[in-house]
């Protein structure tokens, strides 16, 4: 591939073949050059956003109300180097571009974005997307930075080359955006006025010809790069660093569980009692009946007993915003490759699996940018074992009510937090040994390449932490008002049922105590056997369960649902509990996300019963090993 | 995470191997150490690989600066046309470079 074809070039007609109305617009681009951020601008729509190549792994359609043209629609892709498909995210972009894609509308414009910190590459894309020979507009990105460090560009004179219109923007500041609304206003029009400019393009799909192209292009336009990389290179001489980059990882790490705890758990506390305050302040109007015992007993306890971790579920996610957000994320991949190659995956599975500590169903979205087949499945089937932020109730719920609060290292380290994190990592090694497992198993394949681009460092914003903040509260509340409230309904009415039974004699109690023989080993109880079956829904209904069941007991009534828990656990089933959600499949949205993504029953299936197996054994020995401790 | 650091920092491979004087020496891009600056000859990898890094301007005369190797020594960060890209030894064997006359600094 040493030498051929230079300056080959075919010349095309600037203006568009289907002079129409314009009613579809995709945002394409290279990854990370900030399409994502453009489209919640131009659409008022919160598609996920971050500081990493490979965010976006779906197209997404919104209308263009930010600017108000609600009748048009655009068209978010995932980012792309070439039209040549590579991988799925960028299959995606790809097939959406030539109206391939069932579902979602073929485009008639299309907004190129480009960083325009990394121009003089990033112009490459421009050869094979002004050969498709649509309307285009050229968004250069991120233009205030480029000015700010000192980068210079002639935008008149890189329109005239490209024989499109050229803008410099910035998504995240929501400057020139007008451009758009020009642009897709003069567009709409039938009869604009057609340039007769000819560009010349270079030979399509050779890519030293479009980059020889586009460096030609960046020279005559006098392209001048941003001195922007020293800052990026100093802080990465640190978190890359042979010895400190992995024990600032560490120290990151440990300071976040210790957050978590030390700040999050008062800030739970205060938002529990408030609830509990609300709920007695209510109760008296509802007199002493069975509305009271409903409401109040079942219902509200429930519920509350799940919300109260809202605080520290947000304190978490503002936490991996700033790693998302900054660029770190990378980083962190390229950290972990070495430990990911030893086990046959490749690097890239990291950031997946890092994404799944928020929550497995994006994370096994995510999983569409590692390209090898074998590895992608891999990484989807060991992602349910991070530790997403619906285990964080019942884990902070059984750490409170059975762990004391004992300083380790000082005060920056704590025993609960310690636990806290060894639940982590017990998660993260189940993922690792499983996925080694399936590597030198049925998944064998031959390594595939890493290849990871690094973004610079930026700042997070106020402004995309709070969005992200915002809409995992609104989630977190929605689950809280109609899964967790539907189940605690259902277990109050199944609790009282038949009527004047106590509730071990209630259709729950029996139940519950039909199962019990199965769990007892593991040191659980009935109402534990209930929990376990609510929460294949979705894990935190556990939590509510607990608070339902506990509540409608007359012996445990008026304890808190902690006190009620010490009252009725030991602590050898206590530990089982926490490990048995350590590794246990239990969420639906994931089982569906598998079945999707695998296109088969056969995966998810096999991936329940393998992490119900690995869960109730490891209980077992857990609740085993703490009672031969204890005696 | 916390085998990761550990592997990290103690699994290190040592990697520098000697520079041999000289301009213009042709040689592989895994080889070129920290600091020096090749030109791209040629890449053998398998198509679909090698389309992809080419579509991201791993092209021949495309000029490659070794950034910094990961803590682990692989993989490590090259430096092309202003953006970081990080490619592990086997991938980068495949790349042959002209080790860039003048730059060799180490």
């Amino acid at each position: 591939m040493s030498s051929c074809c230079s300056t080959e070039t075919i010349e095309l007609p600037s203006e568009p073949r289907l002079p129409g109305r314009i009613r579809h617009v995709a945002l394409v681009g290279p990854p990370n050059s900030g399409k994502s951020t453009l489209f919640n601008r131009l659409t008022g729509l919160r598609q996920k956003v971050a500081n990493y190549p490979g965010v976006t792994v779906e197209q997404r359609v919104g209308r263009l109300n930010g600017i108000g043209l609600p009748d048009l629609t655009l068209i978010d892709l995932p980012g792309i180097y070439g039209l040549d498909s590579y991988s799925e995210d960028a299959r995606v972009a790809v097939n959406v571009l030539h109206g391939e894609m069932p579902g979602t509308p073929t485009p008639d414009a299309i907004l190129l974005v480009l960083d325009s910190l990394h121009l003089r590459r990033q112009l490459m894309l421009a050869a094979p997307v002004l050969a498709l020979g649509l309307p285009t507009l050229v968004l250069l990105n991120m233009s205030d930075l480029m000015d700010a460090r000192g980068g210079h560009i002639d935008t008149l004179a890189l329109a005239k080359e490209l024989g499109v219109p050229v803008a410099k923007i910035s998504a995240t500041r929501g400057a020139g955006l007008d451009s758009i609304t020009h642009f897709l206003n003069r567009k709409a029009e039938p009869d604009a006025s057609p340039s007769l400019t000819k560009i010349e393009l270079p030979v399509v799909g050779n890519a030293r010809s479009y980059r020889q192209w586009a460096h030609g292009i960046s020279t005559r336009t006098k392209y001048k790069a941003p001195v922007s990389n020293q800052a990026t290179k100093r802080i990465d001489g640190i978190l890359l660093h042979r010895i400190w980059g992995p024990l600032v990882f560490l120290a990151v790490v440990f300071a976040v569980f210790q957050v978590v705890f030390a700040i999050g758990q008062p800030l739970s506390d205060g938002f529990g009692n408030l609830l509990n305050g609300a709920g007695d302040r209510v109760a008296p109007l509802l007199g002493h009946g069975w509305l009271e015992s409903l409401a109040i007993d079942g219902v509200w306890r429930g519920v509350a007993s799940v919300l109260v971790f809202l605080p520290q579920i947000l304190l978490l996610f503002l936490f991996i915003g700033v790693l998302e957000d900054s660029g770190y994320l990378a980083r962190a991949a390229l950290i972990a490759d070495r430990v990911m190659r030893s086990i046959g995956l490749n690097g890239k599975a990291f950031i997946p699996l890092l994404s799944a500590y928020a929550c497995a169903v994006p994370a096994i979205m995510a999983t569409r940018t590692i390209e090898n087949k074998r590895d992608r499945f891999a990484t989807i089937l060991v992602a349910p074992f991070m530790t997403c932020s619906a285990r964080l109730p019942i884990y902070m719920l059984m750490i409170a009510a059975f762990i004391p609060n004992k300083p380790l290292l000082g005060d920056f380290f704590g025993l609960r937090a310690a636990i806290m994190l060894s639940l982590y990592v017990l998660g993260f090694v189940a993922a690792l040994a499983t996925a080694w497992l399936l590597k030198s198993s049925i998944l064998k394949a031959s390594s595939a390449p890493f290849i990871l681009e690094l973004p610079q460092y930026r700042l997070p914003t106020v402004r995309s932490l709070s969005l992200r903040l915002v809409d995992r509260g609104r989630v977190f509340l929605r689950q809280a008002g109609t899964v967790i409230l539907a189940v605690t309904l259902v277990l109050w009415i199944l609790s009282h049922v038949p009527f004047h039974a106590a509730l071990g004699e209630s259709v729950i109690g029996r139940l519950g105590h039909f199962i019990e023989p199965v769990i007892r080993p593991l040191g659980f109880n009935w109402k534990i056997g209930i929990g376990l079956l609510t929460s294949v829904m979705a894990r935190e209904v556990i939590v509510g369960t607990l608070g339902t069941l506990y509540g409608a007991d007359p012996a445990t009534q008026s304890l808190g649902l902690q006190a009620a828990l010490r009252h009725d656990l030991t602590l050898g089933g206590a530990m089982a509990l926490v490990v048995f959600f350590a590794f246990a499949m239990q969420c639906t949205s994931t089982i569906a996300i598998v079945r999707r993504e695998t296109n088969s029953w056969r995966w998810p299936a096999l991936q329940f019963a393998y992490m119900s197996v690995l869960a109730y054994l490891a209980a077992l020995a857990t609740n085993q090993i703490v009672l031969a401790f204890l005696h | 995470m916390v085998a990761i650091a550990l592997l990290s920092i103690f699994g290190a491979e040592t990697d520098e191997e000697p520079v041999l004087s000289g301009a213009w020496k042709l040689s592989l891009l895994s080889e070129l150490p920290i600091g020096t600056t090749g030109v791209v000859e040629s890449l053998d990898l398998p198509g679909e690989i090698q389309h992809h890094l080419m579509h991201m301007g791993f092209v021949p005369e495309a000029r490659i600066t070794v950034v910094r190797r990961a803590p682990a020594g692989d993989p490590t960060v090259y430096s092309i046309d202003g953006f970081e890209v990080a490619l592990r030894r086997d991938t980068a064997k495949a790349i042959r470079v002209r080790e860039y006359e003048g730059t060799n600094t180490r």
